[in-house]
């Protein structure tokens, strides 16, 4: 039997404990230890960026980075964008710009985003646009996601 | 895919990272940013005994300025050095080039010293080290040594490192007050790896090319400086007809490979248009100081 390694972390604000093998990617225990399935495995190689969550405060791929490796860190992921059943202005925005079709990019679009606007919070079109491509999206075409990012950016700049 | 077994360390310190690497002798990876390493090993095409993971040395990441060169810990993140103010103002073609690098959520974990140790040759921080004349410390059971890119970079994905040996430490000059200075690429998406890129700096006083730089990624196993068409700018200076005809030199000097991605004319030809517009954005941000 394989030894099981010990990790504890922060995720969505909760302390959250679990034990796995080193080399199981952060994405599958996410999804497989902790019973988080909102963030999605796409090409499990970087590059579709639909793994992507927050890792102390910071966007990156919860495929390449081993589970033990976030052992005390704080996660945000797409569990943790709404607060008391009430949608982050990103989401309420991504609604109303019509910024998905089948979901799949979603919670990695949005915690991409959310990185980036909090990162630059008057990005240009050309900042939002570059910022966004770290995620590929194969329905929309991009215009509604683009639309409601900008649209966001502005309301959570007048937001408190 | 998922990773195959390995045994996992996280050494603390430095000294224990290479007690790791010289046990293993040549059986183990250094894990640092694994923006590159964890996609080989989820596809199993890397399959090491162990990883050591460096991102428990905090020692390995910082930025300093140091007798006219900023040096960085291997572990630094590319995020870092994007939003680096010290870079911005004393290497500002690294942080332009910085922000080609993948994307975003790509360089939150990416580091520079596993950047320039994987040696991918269409990557830009290869290039950099090479445009910048920069040198990397490397340290192993015996000590440390010095290298210059040239002495670095062996061919494609293969640097002169040992077995038992780490990249600790990068090395860049500062870049002379008022350099002109562009990093230039193409890619079929943004963030990708560049078809070719181009990092140019120019270097004039009293309206005199003192210096020029050129250095090719991606058309060939290694960062190439194209010395040949640096003399015409140094000659010449850095009139239109001056960077007309060192961009077409340029497009002469290379000698890429045809892969799947694009053929090695269309390579020779990028090279020459590419570095056209990288001189005349160094130009024009000269003049406009």
């Amino acid at each position: 039997m394989t030894d099981l390694t010990a990790i504890r972390l922060t995720v969505n604000g909760q302390v959250r404990e679990g034990r796995c093998e080193t080399r199981k990617l952060l994405v599958d225990f996410l999804r497989e230890d902790l019973g988080l399935t909102g963030t999605h495995v796409g090409c499990e190689h970087g590059l579709c960026g639909a793994c992507t969550v927050l890792v102390n405060g910071e966007a990156a791929r919860s495929c390449l980075m081993l589970a033990v490796q976030a052992n005390d860190a704080e996660l945000l992921t797409i569990e943790g964008l709404s607060q008391d059943g009430k949608l982050h202005p990103l989401q309420e925005a991504f609604h109303e710009h019509h910024g998905l079709q089948c979901g799949f990019c979603t919670p990695g679009m949005l915690l991409t985003a959310l990185d980036l606007l909090q990162t630059i919070p008057r990005p240009s079109a050309a900042e939002i646009r570059q910022g966004l491509s770290a995620v590929l999206c194969r329905c929309t075409g991009y215009q509604g996601i683009v639309k409601a990012v900008e649209a966001a950016a502005v309301r959570l700049r007048s937001s408190p | 895919m998922k990773p195959a077994r390995f045994d996992y360390h996280r050494p603390a310190s430095l000294e224990e990272a290479i007690t790791l690497l010289t046990r293993y002798g040549g059986e183990a990876k250094l894990l640092a940013g694994g923006q590159s390493l964890m996609p080989l090993m989820n596809f199993r095409l890397a399959r090491p005994t162990a990883l050591i993971d460096l991102n428990g040395i905090a020692s390995l990441a910082y930025i300093r300025e140091d007798d006219g060169h900023l040096r960085f810990g291997a572990m630094t993140r590319q995020r870092t050095i994007e939003f680096s103010p010290l870079v911005r103002r004393r290497l500002p073609l690294l942080a332009e080039a910085t922000a080609l690098v993948g994307h975003l959520p790509i360089r939150t974990r990416g580091t520079i010293g596993g950047s320039i140790a994987h040696a991918d040759p269409s990557a830009e921080y290869p290039a950099l080290l090479t445009a910048l004349d920069g040198t990397v410390v490397a340290r192993g059971p015996r000590g440390e040594r010095t290298l210059r890119a040239s002495e670095l970079f062996e061919s494609y994905l293969t640097t002169t490192l040992g077995p038992d040996e780490m990249l600790v430490e990068v090395r860049l000059p500062t870049m002379p007050d008022g350099a002109g200075f562009a990093f230039e690429e193409f890619s079929r998406r943004h963030g990708d790896f560049a078809i070719v890129g181009i990092a140019a700096m120019l270097v004039v006083q009293e309206e005199r090319c003192t210096a020029a730089r050129l250095v090719t990624a991606g058309v060939g196993p290694v960062p190439t400086r194209l010395r040949q068409a640096e003399e015409i700018l140094e000659h010449e200076g850095y009139s239109a007809a001056a960077i007309e005809a060192a961009a077409r030199r340029a497009g002469e000097l290379v000698e890429p490979d045809t892969d799947i991605h694009a053929s090695a004319a269309y390579r020779r030809n990028l090279t020459r248009v590419l570095t056209g517009r990288a001189l005349r954005r160094a130009v024009a941000r000269m003049i406009g100081r």
